[in-house]
């Protein structure tokens, strides 16, 4: 069999740099420790090397293991989001751990694992290789999540997180066996040809696999009613865990189920397309609904995550209840997702210094911030800003993509969830502003000292990165859009 | 009469509905721990299943999959249950309240 292996080198060079993390942390000294953390960087520069490769080839998809194993634009587009987001987390990870007396090593291991993980989703085009991305990205984060072994928060974090992971684990995998049930395939593009036409005693079978499979996805992705697990988990966690969790495993959770409803169960949309509805109208509702009365900038972040969740899924929704456009509604769920990666990891970055300067993750305690440190709270308007979605801030394109998508798809119900949306999206701007405000306005407490020490470098450089494509993608959409029209080529391809 | 391949679902069906039940009832970590593994090995039987009964082998194959994860995951959750008991020693979920809003 030939193998393609510029398609699997991100795998490889990742896999290779975990190895190298294990190697270095069993020789080195303790105080060189933080050199694992050199390590993880550059490996995931380099992961991106072969991507660009590919991206600049005129391989348009390159398939692997008889179609198991999928590289196409798709792929590679999202593949760079998780390594530009695994690399964003261990800069601002660097700082925190170090002042941590745990395990660096362990922790950049884990870390970089579960960064595998997500490549493999990206990829996988078979029920076999897409659970075994999804365990590889989720079960490192349980034993991220509860890092701090000594704070009984952050094992309860761990403890909800673990029971509630493998649950939606156990679930999803019920459907993928009931699918491979009634098709008799794993690979996706055949079980689409064999459930083209089921036996009339297959259906209510197929019916309860899509149900099934869509409920543990929804666990992964924390979309209401299955969210509720993701608050507290946020909150226990270390910060840099939880910017990760609700990034990158948030968004490794969502292009498995798009990968597995778009690719294998496309001609049952009629079964899944409502099921997706009702979970973006419930997340970005209730997601929304419970910001508000947060005090807690962690708490406030989770809800709002769940919301953005929902914000995400609403065009893709859109489409499919309406049954045509998947594919325009696919890119602007993508573009929305890509987008909301950066600002949420620059608004993460910010919640870790400023808890640094106040000592605090009350947002009350966050009064006059901006006064004591002029740049970071200039960053925190800007995240918080982007992430209600004001112009000219990235958050606004891709507010504007998902209302474009979601209207274009036309039909009565795809234009309700725009409404739903549209409400939602004032609602958000409340509590987003608000932390804007308390940051500006409020009087800073007595006492408080103008900052003079300045931030980590790793945590700058993180805050320095999230900002500039935070600004840039707002100002100059354009540059941007060429990621949505990657996702054209799933529908080529599958 | 003859066992066929339905029987087995429809007996992997029963425990995966014991696992889940039994998830939301008890209040023990460990117990619903081996909830979870009870849904797992309903899965297992569901793919084992399934493909003898197609005469396919990738449904074996899953099963060898899902077994070394659930390994694995098993070590993870052990971990964490005794994190968990050198802090409060007590295993009851119902206990781990420091987290809410």
């Amino acid at each position: 069999m030939q193998i393609d292996w510029l398609a699997i080198a991100p795998e490889i060079v990742v896999a290779v740099t975990i190895l190298g993390v294990l190697a270095a942390d069993l020789v080195l000294p303790r105080p060189l420790k933080y050199w694992t953390a050199t390590l993880a960087v550059v490996g995931l520069t380099l992961a991106v090397v072969p991507l660009i490769l590919m991206a600049a080839s005129s391989v348009e998809t390159r398939s692997l293991f008889e179609g198991s194993y999928v590289v196409d634009d798709f792929a590679l587009v999202l593949k760079g989001l998780f390594l530009i987001a695994g690399y964003l987390v261990v800069l601002m990870s660097v700082s925190y751990i170090e002042s941590d007396r745990y395990y660096q090593g362990e922790y950049y291991l884990l870390l970089l694992s579960s960064v595998l993980g997500s490549l493999v989703i990206a990829s996988a085009r078979d029920l076999i290789v897409l659970f075994i991305g999804v365990e590889l990205t989720t079960g490192p984060l349980f034993m991220l999540a509860g890092w701090r072994k000594g704070d009984i928060r952050s094992n309860e974090a761990s403890l909800k997180f673990f029971i509630l992971g493998v649950l939606s684990t156990a679930i999803l995998l019920w459907g993928m066996a009931m699918l491979y049930g009634v098709s008799g395939e794993v690979r996706f593009d055949q079980i689409r040809s064999a459930l083209a036409d089921p036996s009339p005693a297959a259906q209510p079978l197929v019916g309860l696999a899509i149900l099934f499979v869509l409920v543990g996805f929804a666990f992964k992705v924390s979309a209401v009613p299955f969210h509720f697990w993701a608050p507290d988990t946020y909150e226990g966690a270390p910060t840099p865990v939880t910017a990760y969790l609700s990034v990158s495993s948030k968004a490794a959770g969502f292009v498995a189920l798009f990968v597995t409803v778009y690719v294998a169960l496309r001609d049952r949309v009629d079964i899944w397309g409502p099921g997706l509805w009702a979970l973006a109208a419930l997340s970005m509702t209730i997601g929304n609904l419970a910001a508000l009365r947060q005090s807690n900038i962690v708490r406030l972040l989770a809800y709002s995550s769940i919301a953005q969740a929902g914000f995400m899924l609403v065009p893709f929704a859109a489409a499919s209840v309406a049954g045509e456009q998947l594919a325009e509604g696919l890119a602007a769920t993508v573009v929305y997702l890509v987008i909301y990666a950066l600002m949420n990891l620059g608004a993460f970055a910010v919640v870790i210094q400023g808890a640094r300067r106040t000592g605090t993750g009350d947002i009350d305690g966050w009064a006059g911030l901006g006064r004591i440190d002029p740049r970071l709270g200039v960053l925190a308007a800007v995240f918080f800003f982007s992430l209600a979605g004001i112009p000219p801030l990235a958050g606004w394109f891709a507010k504007f993509v998902m209302f474009r998508a979601a209207i274009a798809a036309g039909s009565a119900a795809a234009t309700s969830l725009a409404v739903i949306a549209a409400i939602n999206a004032v609602i958000a701007l409340y509590y987003y502003a608000r932390v804007a405000k308390v940051v500006w306005f409020d009087e800073a407490p007595a006492g408080a000292e103008p900052a003079t020490e300045p931030p980590a470098a790793s945590l700058a450089l993180t805050l320095g990165i999230a900002a500039v494509a935070t600004v840039v993608v707002g100002v100059f959409p354009a540059v941007f859009a060429v990621f949505g029209e990657a996702t054209r080529v799933l529908l080529a391809s599958g | 009469m003859t066992v066929t391949a339905g029987w087995y679902m429809t007996l992997a069906a029963l425990l995966f509905g014991v696992g889940l039940v039994g998830i939301f009832l008890r209040r023990n970590a460990l117990v619903m721990f081996m909830c979870i593994e009870l849904m797992l090995n309903a899965v297992n039987l569901t793919f084992v299943a399934a493909g003898r009964a197609i005469g396919d082998l990738e449904g074996q194959v899953a099963v060898f999959f899902v077994l070394v994860v659930a390994a694995a995951e098993v070590v993870v959750g052990l971990a964490i249950i005794v994190a968990v008991f050198r802090q409060r020693a007590s295993a009851s979920v119902d206990e781990l309240a420091e987290l809410k809003g």
